[in-house]
């Protein structure tokens, strides 16, 4: 009888144990989960650089030229990458279906190569998926000599389905050291480096 | 006790000296043990808390750096969850429960034996978190609030894995003791204690040990992979690499949101004994209650997001969110209604733990009307990160689980100790400690209403009477506790003699056995097991 409540006992916590388990494997299976649910659901994700044109967009688009959206360029650099970045234009009008060309020049002021990643973002993000980029700097790691500059052109295409209460849109870019060492010597308080922040914000 | 050493073996008297407590196996050993743990962490937090206001008492920068300032709003939310009101609601699963249904101990005592010594090593990791930026290397304190959010804790210095070590043995320290508790629960009632018999904070904490082996493992994940993205390279939050900052708030929020209920829980299931005894009268609609915890449990699940509205989330994401947090007012809803109901046309007497149980019943709805605000999109957006949070959150978890602990150890102290506390005493420390809380967050709501962020060290000089007003309230509360204190070693040291049923109206509905024990009990109870009629 007492044999048979230790037994029980024992099965229980195995099952709890087991189910204990399961969940931390759970969170780790989150991870691809969730950028399953994002490219689903069509949420931008820092790593999807999603708005990639595919020929079929480039193909098939008709220049709108009754109506016109207006573009800014952010460019943000994150915590005390010292790199400058500058876009040739601030802003500019454009018609959907129509492939444009905007120069964006890079100048690492740092006395070391800096390999950097640019994460892009549209704001209202809810015209993300009509941001078709067939160039972008974004696409993969940028990598700069100490002093060097380099010319990256971006272009892209509006969709002509995007809504019409959207007449501006953001393209903002943060620029992010992939070096993990790089980043971490940072003072939080921003005493010792003050972060070369550079912002061409458009609007 | 030490004289049966002659014959002692372990059915009879305790073992002596420090390896009584060392190698305990026995329920109420432990339990006593886990609620010391808890009183000490409760005056460690609450010093960080005193720092906290002393700094906010004016406006510029009086005695902590920014840094620090943030270290203790961190510590005070990691200590007070972690290490006080998780291990007390422990302690009186332990003291109680086993008592309750009948049970001689919990069902795995070795491994409740180990989850109550793996507490001291985890605080004594998180202390060493607070110290870590004071030696060289050791960078900057840990500053990012118990979210513990990337990227600022991926760049935070070497308390930061000392936090993530906190985390990881405190979770498997209440991981083991869920465990135990719920195959107690469930193997261990004596005969006849059926499901629709058990005392209501039993069921309580069966739904607490259930949610917490559901999310607890899943932030133990969380910090692993934060851990990971600081010393071995992976991307899983870092942006640069490919990761997302956003999907470690979704891994913390997973835990974060269930982890109010498992803090909240068990004090309703102790107001679920105090309000019926108070009120002589048996629990009203005791079933639903059960099921409305249930409900709450099941829905706790699946509202994280609403702590991340302002991340960028789509509309129907948030509409989803939003709905699904409003739905849970309607059980929290059902449980005040229950109380208020068991206390209607009661004979209702004011001793202690009732006046705390009327108290929470009146401050935690407060708080489920400020949860509602917060809960609807448009105005969150507003209220996000103010101090109208930090008033919400405090008016939910100090009478949603502090106070409830107090009724319970109020409530049980006689059991525990066998003697009475001071009724007056307990009566000072009751009305001091509720209007110096209310002093202290009550003003909250209007400076965050007002604009004044949270978690920064300094603020505009508009907002220095709100916030006055709340460091004399907290340094007020912070004081009482020393009462509190004293009431402890008060009843501990001696007293009025307690009977063996020293509430009178104890025996109503759903009663637990431990009033059947003496008071206080035998270091060995119910070897065999009592039959519940």
């Amino acid at each position: 009888m007492k044999q048979e409540g230790v037994k029980s006992n024992k099965r229980l916590a195995v099952i709890l144990a087991g189910t204990v388990v399961a969940m931390f494997g759970f969170g780790f299976a989150v991870v691809p989960l969730y950028s399953l649910i994002c490219d689903v659901s069509g949420i931008n994700r820092a790593n999807s650089n999603s708005g990639r044109a595919t020929v079929a967009d480039y193909m098939s688009s008709q220049v709108d030229n009754s109506r016109t959206v207006k573009v800014g360029f952010d460019i943000t650099m994150n915590a005390g990458l010292q790199w400058q970045v500058e876009s040739e234009l601030q802003a500019m009008d454009i018609h959907p279906g129509k492939v444009y060309t905007v120069d964006f020049v890079a100048t690492n002021h740092a006395d070391h190569t800096i390999v950097a990643q640019a994460v892009p973002g549209i704001t209202p993000w809810q015209a993300t998926e009509f941001f078709n980029k067939i160039e972008c700097f974004c696409f993969s790691q940028q990598t700069l000599a100490a002093g060097e500059s380099r010319h990256m052109p971006l272009r892209f295409i509006l969709n002509g389905n995007l809504p019409q209460q959207y007449e501006r849109l953001t393209l903002s870019y943060t620029f992010m050291d992939t070096d993990r060492q790089d980043s971490l010597q940072i003072d939080t308080d921003g005493h010792e480096i003050i972060p070369k922040q550079q912002t061409a914000t458009a609007l | 006790m030490t004289t049966a050493v002659a014959h002692d073996d372990h059915h009879h008297g305790a073992p002596s000296g420090i390896k009584r407590w060392l190698f305990s196996t026995n329920h109420k050993d432990i339990g006593t043990m886990y609620l010391i743990f808890a009183l000490v962490m409760l005056f460690l937090g609450g010093g960080a808390a005193m720092l906290i206001r002393a700094e906010l008492y004016m406006p510029g920068l009086q005695i902590l750096d920014p840094d620090t300032y943030n270290n203790m709003v961190t510590n005070h939310a990691l200590i007070m969850v972690f290490g006080v009101v998780m291990p007390a609601a422990a302690g009186m699963a332990n003291w109680m429960i086993p008592m309750m249904i009948g049970a001689p101990d919990m069902a795995l005592p070795r491994l409740n034996n180990l989850s109550f010594w793996l507490l001291p090593f985890g605080a004594a990791m998180l202390i060493i978190s607070m110290f870590a930026p004071y030696f060289p290397g050791g960078g900057t304190a840990v500053n990012t609030g118990w979210t513990l959010y990337p990227p600022l804790s991926i760049q935070a210095g070497m308390g930061m894995d000392f936090t993530i070590f906190t985390i990881h043995i405190l979770g498997i320290s209440s991981i083991l003791a869920s465990i135990n508790i719920v195959t107690t629960i469930v193997n261990m009632r004596a005969p006849g204690m059926s499901w629709f018999k058990l005392p209501l904070f039993v069921w309580a904490w069966l739904l607490t040990g259930l949610l917490l082996i559901m999310v607890m493992p899943v932030l133990a994940g969380g910090v692993t992979m934060l851990l990971f993205d600081r010393h071995f390279g992976t991307a899983f939050f870092d942006a640069a690499g490919g990761g997302d900052p956003v999907l470690f708030q979704h891994l913390f929020w997973f835990f974060g949101h269930p982890e109010v209920y498992v803090l909240l829980l068990p004090s309703i299931g102790i107001l679920g004994m105090v309000v019926p005894t108070f009120s002589r009268k048996p629990l009203f609609a005791y079933k639903p209650l059960v099921y409305s915890m249930m409900c709450l449990t099941a829905l706790g699940m699946v509202v994280w997001a609403h702590h991340q509205y302002t991340v960028g989330m789509s509309q129907t994401v948030t509409t989803y969110f939003m709905i699904g947090t409003i739905l849970i007012s309607i059980p929290v809803g059902y449980m005040l209604f229950s109380f208020i109901f068991t206390m209607w046309r009661g004979s209702m007497s004011f001793e202690t733990p009732m006046l705390f149980a009327v108290a929470i019943v009146l401050m935690f709805s407060f708080a489920g009307v400020t949860g509602v605000m917060l809960a609807v999109v448009p105005a969150d957006l507003q209220y996000h990160d103010t101090y109208f949070v930090v008033a919400h959150f405090h008016y939910a978890l100090i009478p949603g689980a502090l106070f409830g602990i107090y009724a319970g150890t109020f409530y049980w102290l006689p059991k525990w100790t066998g003697h009475m506390y001071n009724e007056r005493l307990g009566k000072i420390f009751f009305w001091w400690t509720t209007i110096s809380f209310n002093m202290t967050f009550f003003v909250q709501h209007f400076s965050g209403l007002a604009g004044m962020p949270r978690r920064i060290v300094d603020y505009s000089p508009i907002y220095m009477e709100f916030n006055v007003i709340s460091s004399i309230g907290a340094f007020a509360f912070g004081l009482s506790h020393l009462l509190f204190l004293y009431i402890i070693i008060q009843t501990v040291r001696g007293g009025k003699k307690a009977g063996d049923k020293p509430w009178d109206g104890a025996q109503v509905g759903t009663p637990g056995l431990e009033w059947t024990l003496s008071s206080p009990p035998p270091f060995h109870s119910f070897e065999t097991p009592p039959l519940v009629k």
